[in-house]
C-alpha cells in the first residue's frame, strides 16, 4: 500500500491497537517546561509512579523567565517557585535540564531542533500546542495536555486515535518581501482556524523543497493556528545539512544510517490523502492579520473583508478597525520579534538587512528576543547587535516574552503591536493588548517607519 | 478522576465563537504548580473589568444565569494546549460544555478531568440558545450511557457522540494511566523491537 510520511512514522510507532479503540502510540521524545509540568509530577509522585524513561525527557525554562537580568535571582514569587519547582523535579528524577542561564537554555520549540534533537522520523511530545513546530524535520510531534504529559511519564505512551490526512500543496516562486511567515498567515486565512480538526497536516510543493530549515519550522509551528494537531515536511538534503554535526545528532556512520533510513520517509507517490489543497506562490504577498484569531488575516494590498458574524464584529471592535480599511499607515507603537514562530537566526538576520543604516520611529518600543541562548549568541557573533542597538531596538534575553504576556513583557491596554508571534487572541500579549500578526521584514519596516507600509515598495 | 453518568441542570449561555483558551485562563494566572483556584479566575478579562470589579455585561455576573453547563460558540477551546482551561471550567463549577465544534486538544483535555463536552449541530446549538436565553430556567438533561441530551421544557432530545473508551473511563472514573501502566510488558517488548 502506498503511505504518507505521516503514515510511516505514525505506524512505526504502533504498540497496540485496542479494538474499537485508541491506538497506544509509542513517544521517542517528551518535552518539558516549567508551565505544564509540575502537575503531572505531582499526581504521579502522589500515585508513587516513576517516571518511565526519565533518559527521553528534555526539559528547559521559557514560557515564565524574565528576559533582561537573567542572572539575578527572579523578583516575581510565583515564578520564581515555578522554575524551582521544575529544577527540583527534574534533579529528582534524573531528567536533563537546560534552566535559566543554561548555554542550551531556549524556547522548547527553538532549543530542541538546534540541538539536533529533533530528528526525521521520530514520534515528540511536549505540553504545548506549537510543537508541532519539529514536524518540519519529519517528525510527528504535537501538542498535549498536563493529563497526558502525565501519562507519558508513566508509560512514555499515550492512547490516540489515528488523525486523519491533509496535504497542502504550494508551488512556484514566492515573491521578493514574501517569507515563510507570510505563506502560512496566507494558508490560514484561506483555511480558517478549524479546517484542520482532527487532521495531520503534510506541506509539500516547491515552496517547501526550497525553503530553509528556519522557514519550514516558522510554518509547521502554525500548524496548530488551522486547528491541525501537527504539520510535517518531508526529510531532504536541507534537512540532513540542518542536522549534520548538531550536539545530539548521530554522528559517522551512526548518521549516515540514519539518512538512508530517512530518506525512505517521505509520501510515496500515488499515495492519498483525506483532504487535499492546492496553492500558488505568486498569489501570495506579505500577510497582516487585523482580528483576533490567526485566520483573520489579509494581503497588505488588500482591506479588512466586510463581516459576516457577531464574532467578526466583536473582533473589529476589540481591534478598533473598520470593515473595508487597509492597513496600510496605521500607526503602530509596539513591536515585537520573537517567539517559536520567528525567534531563530534567520529571522534576526532578515530584520537586521532591513534595519541597518536606519533608524527606529520615535513612537516606537521595539523588543528583539531570541528564541535561545544560541541565538543570542550567534546575533553577537554575526555583528547583529550592533545594528540593532544603533537603531534604537532593544535586544532582551531569551524566552517567550511577550508572545504569551506571562512575564513582565505585556503590551498596554488598548495599544497595538506588530508581532512575529503566532496568536493575536484578545489579551494575548497583555490585558486589553492588540496584536497584529506579520513576518519579521514586516514588523521591522513597521518599527522604523512607526506605521504598517507596504513593504514591496521599499525592496523594489 | 470524578465519574459521570446523568446531570440535570440549569445552563449558562456563552454565545461567542471561537473561545480560546487564553479567554478562558489567560497565560498570567498559570504561575501555579497545582491543580487548585484556576475556577477564580476563568474568563478573567471578560468577568472582571480593569479595576477588579464585576463586568455587569458579562454572563457568568448575570444573576438569571446559573448552572453546571455552559453553552458556547463554535469552535471552543481553540488556541494553547493548557490544560489550565479544563481545570479552570471543573474549578468554576461546570461539568457539561456544549458546543456545535471543540478544539482538538481542549476536547482531550476535558475528557480527562471529567468534564464533558457535547457536540451538537449548529442548528442544535442555536436552539439552544433561544431556549436559555429566553428562558434561564430551562432545565438539560444529560445521560451518558444512552449519549442523550434533552431539553426539559422544549422537548428537544438529541443524540450526541463520544469515543466509546472514553465513555467507558468518565462513567467509571478511569484515567489513562492505569490503563497505559497495564501495558508495560507490551511497551517494553516494543521498545526491544524497534529498529529506528
Ligand atoms: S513562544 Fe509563544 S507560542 Fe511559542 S512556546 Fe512560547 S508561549 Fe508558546
Amino acid at each position: 500500500m502506498k503511505k504518507t510520511l505521516f503514515d510511516k512514522v505514525w505506524d512505526a510507532h504502533v504498540v497496540e491497537t485496542i479494538t474499537n479503540g485508541p491506538q497506544i502510540l509509542y513517544i521517542d521524545k517528551h518535552l518539558i517546561h516549567e508551565v505544564t509540568s509540575p502537575q503531572a509530577f505531582n499526581e504521579l509522585k502522589q500515585r508513587q509512579i516513576p517516571i518511565f524513561r526519565p533518559q527521553q525527557i528534555v526539559a528547559t525554562a521559557d514560557h515564565n523567565t524574565p528576559t533582561v537580568n537573567q542572572h539575578l535571582p527572579i523578583k516575581d514569587e510565583l515564578s520564581r517557585n515555578q522554575l524551582e519547582q521544575l529544577s527540583k523535579n527534574c534533579a529528582e528524577n534524573n531528567i536533563t535540564l537546560y534552566q535559566l542561564g543554561h548555554q542550551y537554555n531556549g524556547i522548547v520549540h527553538v532549543m530542541a531542533p538546534e540541538l539536533g534533537i529533533t530528528q526525521p522520523g521520530m514520534t515528540m511530545v511536549c505540553g504545548d500546542s506549537h510543537t508541532s513546530t519539529h514536524g518540519a524535520f519529519g517528525a510527528i510531534a504535537f501538542g498535549i495536555g498536563t493529563s497526558q504529559v502525565a501519562q507519558v511519564f508513566a508509560s512514555q505512551c499515550l492512547l490516540l486515535k489515528k488523525p486523519k490526512s491533509l496535504r497542502v500543496t504550494v508551488d512556484g516562486q514566492l515573491k521578493k518581501g514574501v517569507l515563510p511567515k507570510d505563506v502560512i498567515l496566507y494558508i490560514i486565512s484561506k483555511l480558517g482556524t478549524n479546517s484542520g480538526t482532527g487532521y495531520f497536516c503534510e506541506y509539500a510543493g516547491e515552496v517547501f523543497e526550497t525553503m530553509s530549515m528556519e522557514g519550514r519550522m516558522t510554518v509547521c509551528n502554525m500548524s496548530i493556528e488551522m486547528g491541525a494537531r501537527g504539520g510535517m515536511i518531508a526529510p531532504d538534503q536541507t534537512t540532513f545539512d540542518y542536522l549534520q554535526g548538531r550536539e545530539f545528532a548521530p554522528k559517522g556512520k551512526a548518521f549516515e544510517n540514519k539518512v538512508s533510513y530517512w530518506k525512505t520517509l517521505p509520501t510515496d507517490s500515488g499515495a492519498t490523502f483525506d483532504k487535499e489543497y492546492r496553492f500558488d506562490a505568486e498569489d501570495i504577498e506579505p500577510m497582516v492579520t487585523y482580528g483576533t484569531n490567526p485566520g483573520m488575516g489579509i494581503k497588505i494590498s488588500e482591506t479588512i473583508p466586510i463581516e459576516t458574524t457577531s464574532s467578526d464584529k466583536k473582533s473589529l471592535d476589540y481591534m478598533n478597525f473598520e470593515a473595508g480599511e487597509s492597513l496600510i499607515g496605521k500607526p503602530i507603537n509596539y513591536v515585537f520579534i520573537g517567539s517559536c514562530t520567528n525567534s531563530r537566526i534567520e529571522d534576526f538576520r532578515v530584520a537586521a538587512e532591513f534595519i541597518k543604516g536606519k533608524q527606529k520611529a520615535q513612537n516606537v518600543t521595539a523588543w528583539l528576543v531570541p528564541g535561545s541562548r544560541q541565538v543570542e549568541a550567534q546575533i553577537q557573533d554575526e555583528g547583529l547587535q550592533q545594528i540593532f542597538e544603533d537603531a534604537g531596538f532593544e535586544l532582551r534575553q531569551p524566552g517567550c516574552s511577550a508572545c504569551l504576556a506571562m512575564n513582565e513583557d505585556k503590551i498596554p491596554n488598548g495599544e497595538y503591536c506588530v508581532s512575529t508571534s503566532n496568536r493575536n487572541f484578545e489579551g494575548r500579549q497583555g490585558p486589553g493588548s492588540r496584536t497584529i500578526l506579520a513576518s519579521p521584514l514586516v514588523a521591522a519596516a513597521t518599527a522604523i517607519e512607526g506605521k504598517i507600509i507596504d513593504i514591496r515598495k521599499q525592496l523594489n | 478522576m470524578e465519574k459521570f453518568s446523568t446531570l440535570k441542570s440549569s445552563a449558562i449561555p456563552l454565545n461567542v465563537e471561537n473561545i480560546d483558551t487564553d479567554q478562558i485562563i489567560p497565560a498570567r494566572f498559570l504561575k501555579a504548580t497545582d491543580k487548585k483556584g484556576f475556577g477564580d479566575n476563568v474568563f478573567r478579562d471578560w468577568r472582571f473589568k480593569e479595576d477588579g470589579s464585576a463586568n455587569p455585561n458579562f454572563i457568568l455576573n448575570n444573576p438569571s444565569f446559573s448552572g453546571e453547563i455552559l453553552v458556547a460558540g463554535d469552535n471552543f477551546g481553540c488556541g494553547s494546549s493548557r490544560e489550565h482551561a479544563a481545570w479552570a471550567l471543573v474549578g468554576y463549577g461546570f461539568k457539561v460544555i456544549i458546543s456545535s465544534f471543540f478544539a482538538d486538544i481542549f476536547k482531550g483535555n476535558a475528557l480527562n478531568n471529567g468534564l464533558l463536552p457535547i457536540q451538537v449541530s449548529k442548528n442544535v446549538l442555536s436552539e439552544l440558545f433561544d431556549a436559555i436565553e429566553s428562558n434561564p430556567e430551562t432545565i438539560l438533561e444529560i445521560d451518558l450511557e444512552k449519549q442523550q441530551l434533552t431539553v426539559l421544557n422544549t422537548k428537544l432530545k438529541t443524540h450526541f457522540e463520544i469515543d466509546p473508551y472514553k465513555k467507558t473511563c468518565l462513567i467509571n472514573g478511569y484515567d489513562d494511566i492505569d490503563y497505559l501502566i497495564s501495558k508495560t510488558t507490551q511497551i517494553e517488548a516494543f521498545e526491544l523491537q524497534k529498529t529506528n
